[in-house]
């Protein structure tokens, strides 16, 4: 498949369903994506039509039933639970909907969080956060905890414990779906500039169509089948 | 930041219920502790008793006095140093609840049957010349703030009428499983005025404690002197000392397994607080530990992060406790019965065996949670609404 060369992320005939009370639930019939290096991938689609579950198997958070995911040359499905967790580690840099902070840990030492699980020196370590939160725009917010911050605040520290490790590709399900229509396009124009400017990855899941315009792409997922969006 | 700087921070979260959860915890060590000392105590009570010394009583019962004649012959048995003999005269000092054992004793024998009561030499003297003194305990002159020729008067009970002593010695005790609360007279002041007021309980002694010679076999020693007044009409039974004390403290054999089994049913309840706590706090956060682990932190972290909070509380909470048992041991000490207790004290092992269970236990409240953590899958995890 020459033409998915150069592609980071491939992905290869995947399936995957659910099963409650052993009933199976077809989510993903048969996916196949390439996302180039650089690229700005939105994912947009009705509720449940499984745009999550597609992050997740990209992340390296669950593993599909059937197919391959390929990202950075490796095959992170066929990785172990520990060497998945540190491949996550080093390559994933993850935002959510709901920005999931550590309450009890000030905006800093959030994004300070994935850098406990590396090596680096203190200086290093301390450097890196600066430079993150400087790029969020919140150097001025380090001791204050997410409780003391608004939503937008909250997620843009999010998306700077997301790029603090410097990781290969973003994922970001729903970074504005909590969010006003300020804040929103904030997150927007940084994930923007993270794109642009850093020339990182981003594979981002909205239903938000204002958001999805700043994507250079934009896929529709729907009962289980992917398909490029007619822009108009 | 670190692992540990994590654990506080998660710690300090619910503040009033990790404070009542260490609380509960301190009160639970507490008693724990406060039980264990009494079981060390009582052990300490045997321990410290000779087994050097034989005592030889009435074999019927302790309460019978035997005649006096008893302590000259059993003098003679090879294999005996020296003795004392006692009576018990019990009295009223001032008030009944100023309860201390008072005995009648052969003053120049006493501290030699006793060296863990020290004495000076001079007070010694002044003790044995002088017909009303009396010796007392570091104890006894601290508690009723008495000191070298003071007067005290008792009022006899088993020995009607009233006793004027005079302070004449305050020993020291060797170390502080000795008891110092003692205080010893002249036999004799209490045969003479028994010959005056009633003739017929004279010359009656009511034990005999005898110090072996190095090197003699004290089982052989009892059997030879109890073998002297067998089929006469007052039979003798000695042991040593420790034994002594043991059979006493066998009859409560009971009250001490029901102790042993409290103490085990405490660890439980610790267990069950510290185990409530730590399960609501992990299912609370079971979308932050699905969060870290898509960061990429191991099983390995998380045990860490929920098994060090445990353990910090049950630490915490079981320093707490030991100070309230600390505190506990002050008042009982000061309010039990000194036959009971003539010790009271926290063994040092009571502190190992208090914090080492409580590691133990906060290790063993993480499990469920740990468990339950590590299964969850993050996919789970992350839409687990609380
Ligand atoms: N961990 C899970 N266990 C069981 N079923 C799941 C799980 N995750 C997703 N599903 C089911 O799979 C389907 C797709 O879910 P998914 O979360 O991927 O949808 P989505 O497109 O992200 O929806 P939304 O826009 O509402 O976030 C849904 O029917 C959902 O109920
Ligand atoms: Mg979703």
């Amino acid at each position: 498949m020459a033409s998915m060369n150069g592609a980071i992320i491939q992905v290869n005939n995947v399936k995957k369903s659910y099963y409650r009370a052993s009933i199976e639930i077809p989510v993903l019939r048969n996916i196949s994506l390439a996302v180039p290096d650089g690229e700005f991938l939105a994912l947009m689609g009705p509720s449940g039509s499984g745009k999550t579950t597609l992050l997740n198997l990209v992340a390296g958070i669950d593993r599909p039933d059937a197919g391959e995911v390929n990202v950075g040359g490796i095959n992170i499905a066929a990785l172990g639970e520990s060497e998945l967790a540190q491949w996550r580690s080093r390559h994933v840099g993850f935002i959510f909907q709901f920005y999931n902070l550590l309450p009890v840990l000030t905006a800093y030492e959030n994004v300070e969080l994935p850098l406990l699980l590396t090596k680096l020196p203190k200086k290093e370590k301390k450097e890196h956060v600066e430079f993150a939160m400087n790029l969020v725009g919140l150097s001025d917010r380090k001791e204050n905890r997410p409780s003391q911050l608004s939503g937008g605040q909250q997620q843009r520290v999010a998306i700077a414990r997301a790029i603090v490790t410097d990781p290969t590709i973003i994922v970001a399900d729903e970074p504005t779906g909590d969010l006003d229509k300020i804040s929103a396009a904030e997150v927007m124009m940084l994930l923007n500039r993270l794109n642009t400017e850093f020339k990182k990855t981003i594979v981002m899941v909205t239903h938000d169509q204002r958001a999805a315009e700043k994507a250079h792409k934009v896929l529709h997922l729907d009962k289980g089948d992917l398909e490029p969006e007619v822009r108009s | 930041m670190s692992v540990f700087r994590m654990i506080f921070k998660n710690t300090l979260r619910h503040p009033l219920r990790n404070f009542l959860t260490m609380l509960g915890i301190a009160v639970a060590v507490s008693a724990f502790g406060l039980l264990r000392t009494v079981l060390t105590s009582w052990d300490a009570a045997i321990e410290v008793a000779a087994v050097d010394r034989l005592v030889t009583r009435d074999a019927v019962s302790f309460i019978f006095p035997m005649p006096l004649a008893y302590a000259e012959k059993i003098e003679k048995v090879k294999g005996i140093e020296t003795l004392c003999f006692f009576n018990w005269f019990q009295g009223v000092y001032k008030d009944k609840q100023n309860f201390f054992p008072r005995m009648a004793v052969q003053p120049d024998r006493v501290f030699s049957v006793y060296p863990e009561y020290i004495l000076s030499p001079t007070e010694l003297e002044a003790f044995e010349k002088e017909r009303k003194a009396c010796v007392i305990g570091e104890s006894i002159a601290q508690q009723f703030n008495l000191k070298l020729g003071d007067q005290m008067t008792i009022e006899g009970d088993i020995y009607p009428g009233n006793w004027d002593f005079i302070i004449r010695g305050i020993y020291k005790r060797r170390d502080e499983k000795v008891d110092g609360t003692q205080m010893f007279f002249h036999w004799d002041y209490l045969n003479e005025r028994m010959n005056q007021v009633a003739p017929g309980r004279a010359n009656q002694i009511g034990w005999i404690v005898a110090k072996l010679s190095p090197g003699a076999n004290p089982a052989a020693v009892a059997d030879e002197i109890d073998n002297q007044f067998k089929n006469s009409s007052t039979e003798t039974k000695s042991e040593t000392e420790r034994s002594f004390n043991q059979s006493f403290f066998e009859s409560y054999s009971a009250i001490f397994t029901a102790i042993r089994i409290v103490s085990v049913l405490i660890i439980g309840i610790i267990l069950l607080v510290l185990g409530n706590t730590m399960i609501m706090s992990t299912r609370e956060r079971t979308q932050e530990y699905a969060m870290l682990k898509t960061l990429g932190f191991s099983g390995q972290n998380l045990i860490s992060f929920i098994a060090g909070e445990s353990i910090l509380l049950s630490f915490i909470g079981a320093m707490i406790g030991i100070v309230l048992l600390y505190l506990l041991v002050q008042v009982v000490s000061a309010v039990v019965p000194k036959q009971f207790f003539p010790v009271f004290f926290i063994a040092p092992s009571t502190y190992i065996i208090t914090f080492s269970a409580a590691v133990a236990l906060g290790f063993l409240a993480a499990l469920q949670p740990v468990m339950t953590t590590l299964k969850t899958r993050i996919v789970d995890g992350l839409r687990f609404i609380g």
